[in-house]
């Protein structure tokens, strides 16, 4: 418990390990950071046990970012523990702000997610048909993992938290930003979101943007593009206009339409209905059969739609019987 | 007691409101079922209402609006029959049932045909049964 240094601690619930690299993207400045702090957990680079945390006193941690979705109780308990001992809870990252990637799980039953997983797959041997269960008796005692829940959560649907950090991952210069606002002590209003700017991608995108009338829907791969032109203009579905910027355009200036991973913009409750009016504004057509057609050119509107929040949106996931 | 179904019906200023009130006026009998909201134009409906009335337990949502070529402001009705379109595709891959939204086009002096489009889907939902998404987003937090 030195002077002054920073006491932080960066975790991972349910999400690919890309936020913790992004941290490490930031190159030399987190030789910086590991002379402003001390990093007391972060399961990817430092050695550290959850015994030790536990051990912490309350509020003993400045800071924690946590980063990917809660799935399992494993997730859950140490977001709780983590929230318990960390005077700021960061959700660092589309997953632990909106459920990401894995919340598009939710669109699957967890029943459907096992099958997949260890026993209807091209992958596995079919007389393999082991299933992990949350308790197994074995000589010594009882094993235990944690439970595989029914759906994924967002961060702030299990523990309070005080800002966000959206992307996937944040751009690094981003995280810088954040980091050393939270040294500086210069830090927003509760609940904002940081490291991000309040305009949409649209705003940000350098290409030329026209009225887009849209007859035929492309995947990027399907059309040779202008790389100065709307990529909406040219069919190539882009989440830009119902997402918030601050990343750089990093996707719709490599060619990629916006996958919409920095969230909604503020103050909008649903981004993916959002990109819904925006995408069938640009159909050009009056005929109920022709729209029928040119949407048919979408096939999964839905994962488009919430590739990344989910479990953020009204609906939260699928209610297929 | 039975289950009688909320229908939240968002219904466009010119054509499909001025119908509902020429049922009104003429008397038209029709199930008590539609919580009526009045908006300048169908247009105007964005996605983000129709979730947040099934989240919130609307058991069906009913969107009216002019007769395609006959919209106050145009095309608003066009917009609204694609976004509808689009929504429609989208609540299906959510499991949201096929009866539960609905776009219908009611013109001011359809009032009897406003009268028909109500009890209809009052009848479809009542098959249905009551909307299980606010209930069963509460069990998902008993489950955890």
């Amino acid at each position: 418990m030195a002077d002054k240094k920073l006491q932080i601690a960066l975790y991972w619930g349910a999400g690919c390990g890309g936020c913790d690299v992004a941290v490490l993207d930031t190159n030399e400045f987190i030789l910086d950071v590991a002379a402003l702090a001390d990093i007391r957990l972060w399961p990817i680079a430092v050695d550290g046990k959850y015994k030790d945390v536990e051990h912490m006193q309350d509020g003993e941690l400045d800071l924690t970012l946590y980063n990917g979705a809660v799935r399992n109780s494993e997730n859950e308990e140490i977001a709780k523990l983590l929230r318990q001992k960390s005077k700021i809870m960061v959700a660092f990252g589309s997953c632990a702000h909106m459920g990401g990637i894995p919340g598009l799980a939710n669109l699957c039953k967890k029943e459907e997610i096992f099958k997949t997983a260890y026993l209807d797959n091209p992958s596995i041997e079919s007389r393999n048909q082991v299933v992990p269960y949350p308790q197994t008796k074995v000589e010594v005692g009882e094993l235990e993992i944690p439970t595989f829940y029914k759906r994924v959560y967002k961060l702030d649907a299990i523990v309070p938290v005080d800002y966000y950090v959206p992307g996937c991952p944040p751009a690094p210069h981003q995280i810088k930003t954040v980091l050393l606002a939270v040294v500086g002590g210069k830090l927003p209003p509760r609940g904002s979101v940081v490291g991000a700017s309040d305009r949409a991608v649209c705003d940000e995108c350098q290409r030329k943007k026209n009225e887009k009338k849209v007859s035929k829907f492309y995947r990027p791969w399907q059309i040779i593009q202008d790389f100065d032109t709307c990529l909406m203009e040219q069919g190539i579905l882009c989440a830009g206009s119902a997402t918030r910027g601050g990343c750089g355009v990093r996707c719709p200036n490599t060619g990629q339409g916006c996958r919409g991973c920095y969230g909604p913009m503020p103050n909008v409750k649903d981004q993916g209905a959002k990109l819904l009016s925006a995408v069938s504004s640009v159909i050009d057509s009056k005929d109920p059969k022709e729209i029928e057609r040119i949407l048919a050119g979408i096939p999964d509107f839905v994962s488009m739609a919430y590739r990344f929040g989910l479990p953020a949106s009204m609906l939260q996931r699928s209610f297929q019987q | 007691m039975a289950f009688e179904p909320r229908i939240v019906g968002f219904l466009c200023n010119w054509c499909s409101y001025t119908g509902a009130d020429l049922a009104g006026t003429s008397r038209v009998k029709y199930p008590f079922n539609v919580r009526i909201i009045r908006v300048m134009c169908s247009a105007r409906i964005d996605p983000t209402f129709i979730l947040k009335a099934l989240s919130d337990g609307a058991d069906g949502v009913l969107v009216c609006g002019c007769h395609p070529g006959d919209c106050h402001y145009v095309e608003g009705n066009y917009k609204a029959m694609r976004r509808y379109a689009l929504l429609k595709k989208t609540l299906r891959s959510l499991g949201v049932e096929e009866d539960r939204v609905r776009l219908e086009w009611v013109s001011a002096s359809e009032g009897v045909r406003f009268g028909e489009v109500i009890a209809d889907m009052t009848e479809k939902i009542r098959k249905l049964g009551p909307n299980r998404i606010k209930a069963e987003l509460i069990l998902d937090k008993a489950e955890r």
